[in-house]
Parts: C-alpha cells; sequence; structure tokens
C-alpha cells in the first residue's frame, strides 16, 4: 500500500533534488512535523471517538451481561454461545445470506443488461442513463417507502394491478411469509443495478472496438462476441465489485427495517435487524454486542480475504 | 484513445458497417426492427426505473391519493398535502436533516482534506500505520458498531458530555469516513512535487500551500468526495435514530416511517414527505453527476 504511492515522487526527486532535500527539510522540520500532526488532529479526535471508542467498547460489552443499574457482569464467551445458539439468529443468518446473494447477483445480472442496452453515444441515451440512476442518489428509507406503496397487498394495489393485466394472481409481497424477503431482494436489485450499470459501461468503453469488427467479419454471433470478448474484459472490475457488494450486503439494515421491520412472523430478519431489536428494544446489549462483533469479525475475514487473493491474482 | 478519436471520421465513411460495432450488442443506428426493439426495451426500463417516482410525486400532489388508486398525473391537483405536512412538522424534520447533511457534509469534507493533504504530500513516521487506520474505518461499517456509538454518544468518554438530541450527535460521527480520506488522498498523491517545491521557496506557509495551491488542483476530487459524502449524509438511518432523544430530534428520513405508523395521518402527508426527502439528493445530483460517474468508476477500477 505504501510503496506503490511513493513511487512517482521517487523517480522525480534523485536527479535534482537529492542533495537539496535534506538541508531544506532540516530547516523547517519543527514546523512539518507540526503542520503534519495538526492536519491530522480532526480526523485522528474524531475517528477515536467515533470509530475506535465504540468498536473497543463494543468488544468489551460482548463479554459481559450488562445491567443498566445493577452493574455489568463478566461472562466470558456466553453471550457468543448465545448468539450462535439462538434458532432466531441462525434464521436470520439464513436470511442475510439469501438476500445478500440474490440482491448482488442480481442487481449484477440486471446492471449489466441495462448496460449493454444503453450503450451508446447518443444523447437520449444519455438522458435515460441519468433518469435510471435516480434510485441509486434517493435515499433508501425514500426508497422503502416507495416501494411499500407498490406493493401494496391488496388486488388493487399498483403491483397487483399490473400482475392483473398479465393475468396473473394478486401476491401478497411484504405482507407474505413466503414473498416478503424476495421482494425485499428486488428492491435491493432496483436500487443497486443502476450502479452496477455505470461500472460496466465504464468497462465497456475500454474494450477494444477493433475486437468487435475482427470477430463480426469472422462470422461471429453476438452471443459469442459477449462470451469471448466483452466479458473477459470487465472480468476484473466485475469481480472486485461483486464482492465488496456481498459484503456489503451482510449488513443491510434501512431497506430491510423500512420494507417489512423484520416481519412477518420473522420471515425477513436479518443479522442486523435482530441486533437492533435486541440491543436497542430489549437492551440485551450484551447479546447483541457480541453479534455485531461476530458481524464485524466476518466481515474483516472477508475484505481481507477477498484483497489477498485479489492482489495475489494481480501478481500474477 | 486513438481508437475513439479516429472512430467519428469511420463513421461518417462507412455509416452501417463499423458503426455496428460501437456497442457490445451490435445496436444499428438505422431504422428497423433492431432499432424498434431497443426502443421497446428502452421505454420498459424507463417504466420500471422513472414511473415509480412519477407516481409517489403524483400522489403528493393529489387530493385523495391511496396506494389502491394511484395515476401518473394528479386527478385533483391540491398543495394540501404539504399544508398537513407542515402541521405533521415535516418541516421541522426537513431543517434537521438539512442541517446535518450541510454541517456533516462540510465537516467530512474539511476533515478528509486536512488529513488526505497530511498523509499524501508529507512523509513522517508512523505514516504507513495512519494509513491503515484509515483503511480500517472503511472497513469498519458504522451499523456494526451501532450499540456502543449510542453509548458513546450518550456520554462521551473524558468529557463525560452527552450528544444525543443534538445535531451534533449525527453530525460529529459522519465527520469521519475512510472512503473520502482514501479517495482525496490517492488524488493528492498524483499532483507532482515540482509544484509543490517551488511554491515553498516562495516562503509558502502550509495552510496556503494547502488552498492555495494544492486545493484549487483537486477540484475533481472534492466534487467526487461532495457528492459520495451527501449521499452517505443523507442516507443515514441508524444513526439519527440511535441519536434521537425524542422523535422531534430525527432527521426526515427517519420521519417518514414514524408517519407512517401513525393512523391518524393519510397517505398523502407520507407521499409530499417522500418527496421532500428526494427533492435535495435529486438536486446535488443533477450538479453534481459528473463527479458522481467519476468516483463510481474510480472506486471499481481501485477496489
Amino acid at each position: 500500500m505504501t510503496v506503490t504511492p511513493t513511487k512517482p515522487a521517487d523517480l522525480l526527486v534523485p536527479a535534482k533534488g537529492a542533495k537539496t532535500a535534506p538541508s531544506r527539510r532540516k530547516r523547517i522540520n519543527g514546523k512539518q512535523v507540526l503542520a503534519i500532526w495538526l492536519f491530522l488532529v480532526p480526523a485522528a479526535v474524531l475517528g477515536l471517538y467515533f470509530k475506535f471508542i465504540p468498536m473497543v467498547e463494543g468488544i468489551r460489552l460482548s463479554l459481559f451481561k450488562v445491567q443498566p443499574f445493577l452493574g455489568d457482569v463478566f461472562v466470558g464467551f456466553d453471550n457468543y454461545v448465545n448468539v450462535l445458539t439462538d434458532a432466531r439468529f441462525m434464521d436470520a443468518l439464513g436470511h442475510t445470506v439469501v438476500l445478500g446473494v440474490s440482491q448482488t447477483l442480481g442487481a449484477l445480472v440486471v446492471g449489466f443488461v441495462l448496460a449493454l442496452l444503453l450503450e451508446g453515444q447518443a444523447r437520449s441515451l444519455w438522458v435515460l442513463r441519468t433518469t435510471i440512476f435516480l434510485p441509486v442518489v434517493t435515499a433508501l428509507a425514500v426508497v422503502g417507502e416507495i416501494w411499500r406503496i407498490l406493493y401494496f397487498p391488496t388486488a388493487d394495489g399498483p403491483l397487483n394491478t399490473i400482475l392483473g393485466w398479465v393475468g396473473l394472481e394478486p401476491l401478497q409481497f411484504l405482507n407474505g411469509t413466503d414473498t416478503a424477503l424476495w421482494s425485499i431482494a428486488v428492491v435491493g436489485i432496483w436500487s443497486g443495478a443502476p450502479y452496477n450499470m455505470v461500472i460496466i459501461l465504464a468497462g465497456l468503453t475500454g474494450v477494444d472496438r477493433t475486437l468487435y469488427e475482427s470477430a463480426g467479419v469472422d462470422g461471429a454471433t453476438v452471443w459469442q462476441r459477449l462470451r469471448y470478448i466483452t466479458l473477459p474484459a470487465l472480468r476484473p472490475s466485475i469481480v472486485i465489485v461483486l464482492t465488496l457488494a456481498a459484503i456489503r450486503s451482510l449488513r443491510s439494515f434501512t431497506e430491510v427495517y423500512v420494507l417489512t421491520g423484520g416481519g412477518p412472523a420473522g420471515s425477513t430478519e436479518v443479522w442486523m435487524t435482530r441486533m437492533y431489536s435486541l440491543g436497542f428494544q430489549r437492551n440485551d446489549v450484551g447479546v447483541a454486542s457480541a453479534a455485531a462483533v461476530l458481524l464485524l469479525v466476518v466481515t474483516l475475514l472477508l475484505t481481507v480475504g477477498t484483497q489477498f487473493l485479489a492482489r495475489r491474482k494481480a501478481e500474477r | 484513445m486513438s481508437q475513439t478519436t479516429t472512430r467519428p471520421a469511420a463513421r461518417k465513411s462507412q455509416p452501417s458497417a463499423s458503426s455496428r460495432f460501437d456497442s457490445a450488442l451490435g445496436w444499428s443506428p438505422r431504422f428497423g426492427t433492431n432499432m424498434a426493439l431497443r426502443i421497446i426495451l428502452c421505454i420498459l426500463v424507463f417504466c420500471i426505473f422513472a414511473l415509480p417516482f412519477m407516481a409517489i410525486i403524483s400522489g403528493a400532489f393529489d387530493r385523495n391519493s391511496s396506494p389502491t388508486d394511484i395515476s401518473l398525473l394528479p386527478k385533483s391537483f391540491t398543495l394540501q398535502n404539504f399544508e398537513a405536512a407542515q402541521q405533521q412538522g415535516l418541516w421541522g424534520y426537513l431543517l434537521n436533516s438539512l442541517v446535518v447533511a450541510g454541517g456533516g457534509l462540510l465537516l467530512q469534507m474539511t476533515v478528509s482534506v486536512f488529513a488526505a493533504y497530511s498523509l499524501s504530500r508529507k512523509k513522517f513516521r508512523g505514516q504507513a500505520f495512519a494509513m491503515l487506520l484509515v483503511l480500517m474505518t472503511m472497513m469498519l461499517p458504522e451499523e456494526v458498531i451501532a450499540i456502543p456509538l449510542s453509548l458513546v454518544l450518550g456520554d462521551l468518554p473524558l468529557l463525560g458530555v452527552s450528544l444525543r438530541g443534538s445535531v451534533l450527535a449525527v453530525i460529529l460521527p459522519v465527520g469521519i469516513w475512510g472512503f473520502s480520506i482514501f479517495i482525496m488522498s490517492e488524488f493528492m498523491k498524483e499532483i507532482p512535487a515540482e509544484i509543490e517545491e517551488a511554491a515553498r521557496l516562495d516562503g509558502v506557509g502550509e495552510f496556503r500551500m494547502l488552498f492555495t495551491i494544492i486545493l484549487p488542483l483537486c477540484k475533481p476530487a472534492l466534487g467526487v468526495i461532495g457528492i459520495f459524502g451527501f449521499m452517505m449524509v443523507w442516507d443515514q438511518y441508524l444513526l439519527p435514530l440511535i441519536a434521537a432523544n425524542d422523535p422531534s430530534d430525527y432527521t426526515l428520513t427517519v420521519a417518514l416511517s414514524v408517519l407512517r405508523n401513525d393512523t391518524t395521518v393519510g397517505p398523502g402527508v407520507l407521499l409530499a414527505g417522500a418527496v421532500m426527502a428526494m427533492i435535495p439528493s435529486l438536486l446535488v445530483y443533477l450538479f453534481l453527476q459528473r463527479s458522481m460517474i467519476r468516483g463510481i468508476t474510480a472506486g471499481a477500477t481501485k477496489g
């Protein structure tokens, strides 16, 4: 991380500045050092108070039975055992993974289709791309409210009306235990796909046009062109974005909380909503903290792991 | 690059053959079944992604809006939903949101610029470690630390002050964001050292160096951290929820779900609130669209 960025500066300096640099540095050293730390102070203070102290505090709390007025009791790893043996947490884990995978893959596929459809220089396409991007910039809470209305579960609700036009039975959407999780996934795809579209569009402009032409000369079908030219060119950026999106989905909270609040009958409860209801509504801070630490550990492991794999691949 | 510059000439001389290869799917620029198909698909896409917004906006201006009777244009235009929204205190929530977003974004950008300047333009012991900490805060999702954070907000360690119920409880925590420090310092690294050296020979101090020499060269990066920061702050949901003492401290996004659960409030008011929450992000997006696209693509290539 630190080696690569300094490279350009190092390359520039030796030719002319090798001798002058040290003397100058000596002269303003005190001032320079002061400035460096002065500039870092705001970030350090805020980071300390709102990132690191809470993190350490969270780890500490996860080892205690937290009682507001009776004093905390050290319980070792009991809270972790509680989380891992709690059926509702395990259900939540399953929902989190299903939701994460379906949202991530769905948003990627839809984003890819959108990019292929809307690729081009024409102004009308640009306008359409700009419009389509709206779900991404809209706050998730607002997106949730919009979809609660679209999903209105009576037969004359907006989406059920459309289902009626094509001759399908009305669905319960967010109110049905079978459909609620998938309904949330659709919202995630809807608000995530345009983002992926932009990434893929950027990748598409980087594809060598002469490859398309020569493929055309060789009589390749559109499908073959996609499979053997476009996809390989897009792979590097997609892989990283995909994994990061998947990891991020582990902690999805807002959309679930706004759309269903974990219901009906816990059918959409994810890790974060379970944690929230334990920690803030039932004040079981110790167990909720243990759940948070577990989520943190998994997130860190996955992030570091994918970064490591990506780097090793790049080196090869 | 040379590819793209030679492109228009080639297209002019040979319209049908070469422009077919301008897109991965080979969309034809001429009228025909291929184009008709594309137009139909585009309309479908437009309906899926844009019509929900139109329906919401129309509902917000409709006299008797209801989820079961939604239309793309208000049937009887009225502003009474917004007047009712005022009685529900929605404008107060909007004000909360704007204060939080403005203050939070300002703080976040200032902190990021300062930190990035130090991390990218200087060399000092412990720099690698400091950068590692920044990257860690990027990985450390704010949701995960929500519970201890709410405790910290209620009783700041060492200071013993409670921030709960004040806008600072949201503004200060969003002030530190690894992503924007990272983007900013990556960009500042690209600025040639000669520019700085020349200025330093003229006796320019650190603050002037940052504000008059470095920052003007960072406009693209400022745009990126501006719009991403705004979206990050505006999208905050859990933080305002746990930072509030009572519902009047909520931001607009959080207040929407309160309104929804209030049976005395009609859907029209809720929709008016949703529209109010949409407009600021819409404006910011329209103004900083280029930065948005630049940021997304940069993030994708950098990982």
